[in-house]
């Protein structure tokens, strides 16, 4: 029996209806059957990764919104989306965050985004957005340019500013009493609790995160983490901007490695046409990825190991950076803001000498990974720092959400590259590097040895790499060539019909979730058409998002020196933590 | 000239002014306030391939008291626009404000609710950089045109 019927025998009446579309398991269900559902998936068929939670909004349907849920169990690789329907004048829940951690952060900022309220969660309040900002952004009827500046033209006073709650209202601390100053009996000495601000404006805060703790001693006691302050509404123009529009924003999510974003997005689209690209254009796609990942833990080590005093070390990566970077600037035109995927295909192919570049920049990037390594991974200070600071447990890991090194690092083999193979994965010889204590150290070490393997997979496939086209030959997305388009009517007419407003690239009307292996962890698309040319809904479902709520609980009980090696070891990336 | 001459070869006449701006422009000390993409493009510059201490503003400083030129690299939020106020007002004259790619410039290709539509609308700048991201180069050249800027400036001692 299938696990859709099994549900709908299960759930009878509560069950409204079930379908598997483009491999996609949904069930629709009625709310007050969700917790118990929930927890029988959870408990008796292991789905433990709550891996996104968010909402559609059907302006002009009813009921209106409708609340999903990504569900994954990695024992049996397999993924299942529920969905809940509420009305705008009802729009409650029930909260998850007794069955997933990660459903905290998930359901506030539904919250702050759309206003469906989750009763009994813990602290509903605003996270991308700030206290005293009024409506709900991502519902179809807020007008996307309504500004309300906290300081500046429009607001001749700092009043909002001025609601931002003080750090000791919103701590919660475990046991009352602390609170108040008490005397230490072995010492005599008064000791009180201290609050202290972090960020955002903190170099090892990246500029864009705000921790306030609370101290005893030196000992974090009590954190919150508060983020959104790079909230540049990712999700909200993608429902303004046409599906080959949305593609520069992609780049911008996680800049650091841009092409797998691309590679991601484009894919998702991709599966809504129900349409493979062809063979050159998945090799390039493999190519250009695992180079972007490169990219992506070189910017890692180096900024962490930077924070911690290892100046050097950061010097070296950022050189070994370029080498990458002149790499994609070859390929794609641009150092960082690549875009350089299409629906269907590419922007173009690799340059001719792109196979001896890329031996010659990976041999210096390898001496520099070298290098590193002489100079880090034996070195006192480094290692003590590192070492059993910001210990997750792989049932911790996986209840907050936590994808890609940091999950591996806990000792979770889960890779989406080796899980759910996409594009040509299957065909390639690599490991997936786990650490063994979860601890800040494996996860340095994990990054280290997942670049090898990328300069593995892609040597590979530049060794295997087919010739033939780069696009896919599909009137419905691919650009006719330039040629045609200014010599015969036919080309003219395609072209134009995918380049003019209201006309464009048009899905078939439905959703697709599509993970890919990001530099993080799994970076899902799940994007909703309505058959026009303008995505309904395009969300990403962040790696980061999950990390960055999780590093409370890393903290915790730790000294406030190990807050920078931890929050430097998860890799916060404002871009697509904040979207 | 009369002065320059009964002074010998050992010496050089100058204005004060002149001289001051020479010191200002080649000893400024940034405060690189970084939140977005474009701070990619500022590790960029600040590491070895171009390597921003040849023109003498190599040394970031984190705290706004000892900082006198702001790069504001990156998508400046509303959420964010107060602390980045705050932070200019607690720099201490003579300070020089260097807007660093079309985000910070004028708020770029985001054109939304979250997004402040130029720095400029909060605090003054002095030196606009194009580009999403600047490349380096442009970054250098704007830091250059900056220098000439505040070599030729009249000087507050
Ligand atoms: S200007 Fe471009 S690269 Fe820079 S922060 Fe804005 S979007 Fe990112």
């Amino acid at each position: 029996m299938s696990l859709l019927q099994e549900l709908s025998q299960e759930f009878g009446q509560a069950v409204l209806s079930t379908h598997a579309r483009l491999g996609e398991e949904t069930v629709v269900l009625q709310r007050k059957r969700l917790l118990d559902l929930i927890r029988y998936l959870k408990n008796k068929r292991g789905f433990d990764f709550l891996m996104d939670l968010t909402v559609v909004d059907r302006l002009e349907e009813v009921p209106r919104f409708q609340v999903v849920y990504h569900l994954y169990a990695r024992e049996t690789n397999r993924r299942l989306r529920i969905k809940v329907q509420v009305a705008a004048k009802d729009a409650h829940l029930p909260t998850l965050t007794g069955e997933y951690r990660i459903a905290d952060w998930l359901e506030r900022e539904a919250w702050d985004m759309y206003g469906v309220v989750f009763d009994g969660h813990p602290d509903l309040r605003r996270i991308l957005m700030y206290e005293g900002f009024e409506g709900y952004p991502l519902r179809k009827d807020y007008p996307k340019e309504r500004r309300q500046p906290r300081v500046g033209p429009g607001s001749t006073e700092k009043t909002a500013f001025d609601k931002t709650p003080s750090i000791a209202d919103v701590l919660v601390l475990d046991d009352p009493d602390t609170s108040q100053a008490a005397v230490s009996s072995g010492t005599g000495i008064k000791e009180e609790i201290m609050y202290l601000n972090l960020g955002p404006s903190h170099p090892a805060m990246h500029g864009v995160v705000r921790i306030s703790v609370a101290l005893k001693g030196e000992t974090v006691i009590a954190s919150d983490v508060e983020i959104g302050y790079m909230h540049r509404c990712f999700e909200k123009e993608a429902e303004t901007h046409s599906y080959t529009g949305v593609i520069p924003y992609t780049d911008r999510l996680n800049y650091v490695s841009p092409l797998i974003n691309n590679v991601g997005y484009a894919m998702a689209v991709e599966k809504l046409f129900e349409v493979e690209t062809p063979e050159r254009c998945q090799y390039v796609r493999v190519i250009m990825s695992e180079i972007s990942r490169i990219t992506d833990h070189l910017t890692c080590v180096g900024a962490f190991a930077m924070e911690l005093g290892a100046f050097t070390i950061f010097l070296y990566l950022m050189k070994s950076r370029e080498y990458l970077y002149d790499l994609i600037e070859d390929v794609t035109g641009a150092r960082l803001t690549t875009s350089y995927t299409r629906i269907g295909g590419l922007k173009g192919d690799l340059s001719p000498d792109f196979k001896e570049k890329c031996r010659e920049a990976f041999r210096k990037v390898r001496e520099d990974i070298q290098e590193c390594d002489n100079l880090l991974s034996r070195n006192r200070i480094f290692f003590d720092r590192m070492r059993g600071v910001g210990v997750i447990t792989p049932e911790d890991a996986i209840s907050c959400g936590f994808t890609g090194p940091c999950l591996r690092a806990a000792g979770v083999a889960y890779d989406v590259r080796k899980a759910e193979p996409y594009l040509v994965y299957d065909r390639f010889d690599f490991e997936v590097p786990l650490g063994t204590d979860g601890d800040c150290y494996d996860r340095y070490q994990v990054r280290m040895m997942e670049m090898e393997q990328s300069m593995r997979i892609v040597e590979q496939a530049l060794r295997n790499l087919p010739g033939g086209p780069i696009c896919l030959d599909d009137k419905r997305m691919t650009l006719p060539p330039k040629e045609l388009v200014y010599t015969t009517i036919e080309a003219l007419m395609n072209h134009f019909k995918l380049i003019m407003d209201g006309h464009g690239i048009r899905p078939p009307a439905g959703e697709a979730y599509m993970p890919v292996e990001g530099g993080n962890g799994e970076l899902g698309f799940y994007v909703v058409s309505d058959g026009t040319g303008i995505p309904a809904r395009v969300r990403v479902r962040a790696p980061c998002f999950a990390l960055v709520a999780g590093l409370s609980h890393l903290i915790r009980g730790r000294m406030l020196a190990d807050v920078v090696p931890i929050f430097g070891s998860i890799n916060m990336i404002a871009g697509e933590l904040d979207r | 000239m009369g002065i320059a001459n009964s002074l010998g070869r050992d010496a050089i006449t100058t204005r004060l002014d002149a001289a001051i701006g020479w010191a200002r422009k080649y000893s400024l000390f940034q405060y690189p306030f970084a939140t977005a993409c474009c701070s990619m493009e500022y590790m960029a510059v600040a590491c070895s391939h171009y390597d921003i201490d040849r023109f003498g503003a190599g040394l970031p400083r984190w705290s706004p008291r000892q900082a006198d030129l702001l790069m504001v690299v990156g998508t400046i939020s509303h959420k964010l626009a107060p602390v980045l106020c705050q932070v200019y007002e607690q720099m201490c004259d003579p300070k020089w404000v260097l807007s660093f790619g079309v985000c910070a410039t004028s708020g770029g290709f985001y054109d939304n609710y979250g997004t402040v539509q130029g720095i400029d609308s909060i605090i003054p700048v002095d030196i606009y950089v194009a580009g999403c991201p600047p490349r380096p180069e442009a970054v250098l050249d704007g830091l250059i045109k900056l220098q000439k800027k505040i070599q030729g400036e009249r000087q507050e001692y």
